[in-house]
């Protein structure tokens, strides 16, 4: 953090240096150290993240691309067969980690920003902006968020960009009321009152000051947003009005295929089609809670909160 | 509280219509109307009086039950085919509120016992395989742990029917047969969450002294939990318990689609994809209504049974 500092001081240089290294260390030394579930999860995490990234070279065949047989048997040209207009099912798989995963990682991530820059400036700022806002969030909240969003998707269409922008929003009330919880108890501390005293904006009283105080359950409930994110985007798109066709996503693959699942009692496999994108779904948010659940009950005694 | 929650919520879902890109007479009747039409069906919707009488008149007619007339089956022709919303609804909303109440009386009593018995056997075996078990179901999506079920129970082992089909003329023991999947689908998913939070919300309460004073005292465990410990725990547990209730309000939706049941979330559910406003509207305004009113319960139960809050000093 101290690093980007404009003018050159020696203790900076040297702290920042020793202070890189130790953290690296200490990387290792508590993924030696953590559970054989955290190590798990991290694990698929990273197998997810890989995937996503090299989808078009990992994957045998195009995205929406047509073969003539539809519903085909699993067999060496098509893995785990085809689904109903002929698309190789293996290919979407892997094509829709990176459609599905990015999605929610890009809504996570603004609806963090959102949630979190207004939930700072709520508790530095609390006069009526912190009124109007926290108001404002009760009431979005009184609604259950799936169903507010499918109202919005019915108004707006279901787009990917609107499907990002509501469910972001939606989920920023959470991160809203966290952010600003726990930085309340930050923001009487005494050296927040110096920052103020000395003249410093509202920028650098959030950035250098409160943020990095508030940073281990914020990480955390990123986590944690993400894996809701993740299961309110697959039900969407399972429900039909999230992302739409051609577009490869795990939650609409599964109602594509769902009546494959009728023919189990003759084909095991042509059963189990429609389970394995539900089941790279609860994977990733398996995994996601295990590393989760392991840094909470590093960095706090949260363990037993939900 | 409740009640000004509840007219915002309202404010808010109606808004949501005037929000709609582009003109919303020619949106419902399509690009063939011609400017008439269109115009006179903007004047039958009252679209040409301002938002705030408007809202009025639709706030006033939904509380004495009229919610509109429902855009599907409404074509630039001039046949009439529309049904009104309140006929499309209530049917609906009774086969939901079956669905939700047999979940709800099987998961209530599981997850409180389960959730009891892990706090009281804390980092024991049992506990563990719990907490591991309801973790898994927590992180998976509801529509799987439906397909998972209807794999096993429906399309191996033929037990339970994968479609719950039932209508007005169903018998009982046959509603109840048929609802049998997604009736348990929602109880895993609902028991895993409240059982985790009554263990939390248990274990909190045992660490507290006056907990320990009693069982120094040489009160034995059962006397502890039964007179020391649930008094104070029943607050919590109505939270959690109204909490999840509320959950499956939303999770109904999805069981209900996986499940072809005809319950008020596929109706919501098939009028977001056909665009049809009105229904959605009344669909969203009796989730959030059911959603707000659990949670005013939930309050009013955690007051009503502190027994802080019940002796005054």
């Amino acid at each position: 953090m101290s690093q980007k500092q404009n003018t050159y001081s020696a203790v900076d240089e040297v702290g920042a240096v020793t202070e890189q290294r130790t953290f690296l260390k200490r990387i290792l030394i508590d993924l030696r150290k953590a559970p054989y579930t955290a190590r798990f999860g991290i694990l698929i995490i990273f197998i997810y993240i890989t995937v996503a990234l090299f989808a078009p070279i990992l994957s045998p065949y195009g995205e929406a691309e047509v073969f003539p047989e539809p519903y085909a048997a699993w067999s060496s040209t098509h893995v785990f067969g085809t689904d109903q207009i002929g698309r190789d099912i293996f290919s979407r798989m892997i094509y829709g980690a990176r459609n599905t995963v990015g999605i929610a990682v890009a809504t996570t991530v603004l609806a963090f920003l959102i949630g979190g820059v207004l939930g700072l400036a709520a508790a530095i700022n609390r006069s009526y902006l912190d009124q109007f806002l926290s108001r404002t969030v009760d009431v979005l909240m009184a609604i259950p968020s799936l169903i507010f969003a499918l109202v919005l998707l019915s108004i707006f269409g279901s787009t990917v960009t609107n499907l990002i922008l509501i469910i972001a929003v939606l989920d920023s009330t959470r991160v809203f009321r966290l952010t600003r919880a726990v930085s309340l108890n930050v923001v009487v501390m005494d050296y927040v009152e110096a920052a103020r005293l000395r003249g410093e904006g509202l920028g650098w009283i959030m950035r250098r000051e409160i943020l990095p105080n508030i940073l281990p359950p914020l990480i955390a409930e990123f986590g944690l947003r993400f894996c809701f994110v993740f299961l309110t985007i697959a039900a969407l798109s399972f429900l039909g009005v999230g992302i739409q066709p051609p577009t490869a996503d795990w939650g609409s693959m599964v109602r594509e295929n769902a009546s494959l699942i009728m023919f189990a009692q003759y084909d095991i496999k042509a059963g189990l089609t429609p389970l394995l994108p539900a089941a790279a779904i609860a994977l990733l948010t398996v995994a996601i809670n295990f590393v989760v659940d392991w840094f909470l009950h590093k960095t706090s005694g949260l363990r037993d909160e939900i | 509280m409740g009640l000004v929650t509840l007219s915002v919520v309202s404010i808010i879902i109606f808004s949501s219509m005037e929000l709609l890109p582009g003109d919303f007479g020619q949106a419902v009747l399509g690009q063939a109307a011609t400017e008439e039409t269109v115009a006179a069906f903007r004047r039958e919707l009252g679209l040409d009086q301002s938002a705030v009488m408007r809202y009025g008149q639709w706030i006033s007619a939904a509380l004495q039950g009229d919610l509109g007339t429902s855009f599907s089956g409404r074509n630039a022709s001039g046949v009439d085919r529309s049904r009104e919303v309140i006929d499309l609804v209530v049917p609906r909303l009774r086969n939901t509120l079956f669905l939700a109440s047999v979940a709800a009386l099987i998961a209530v009593p599981l997850a409180l016992i389960l959730g009891i018995t892990t706090a009281l056997f804390r980092n024991s075996i049992y506990d563990r395989s719990v907490n591991i078990g309801t973790l898994t179901t927590i992180s998976f999506p509801e529509f799987f742990v439906a397909y998972i079920l209807i794999l096993f129970l429906s399309s191996l082992y033929p037990v339970f029917p994968s479609l719950a089909n039932v209508d007005s003329d169903t018998q009982f023991s046959e509603r109840f047969y048929r609802t049998a999947l997604p009736a348990l689908t929602l109880t895993l998913v609902i028991v895993a969450h409240m059982m985790r939070m009554t263990r939390a919300a248990i274990i909190n309460l045992l660490a507290s002294p006056y907990i320990q004073m009693a069982r120094l005292s040489g009160a034995t465990p059962t006397e502890v939990i039964i007179k020391h410990a649930l008094p104070n725990a029943w607050a919590p547990i109505a939270t959690v318990i109204a909490f999840n209730l509320a959950y499956l309000v939303v999770g109904v939706v999805v069981v209900e689609v996986v499940f072809v049941y005809p319950g008020i979330g596929q109706l919501m559910v098939d009028a977001v994809s056909s665009r049809d406003i009105p229904v959605v509207q009344a669909c969203a305004l009796i989730f959030a209504m059911t959603y707000i009113l659990l949670n005013l319960l939930a309050d009013i139960i955690g007051i009503v049974t502190n027994p802080r809050l019940l002796h005054p000093k």
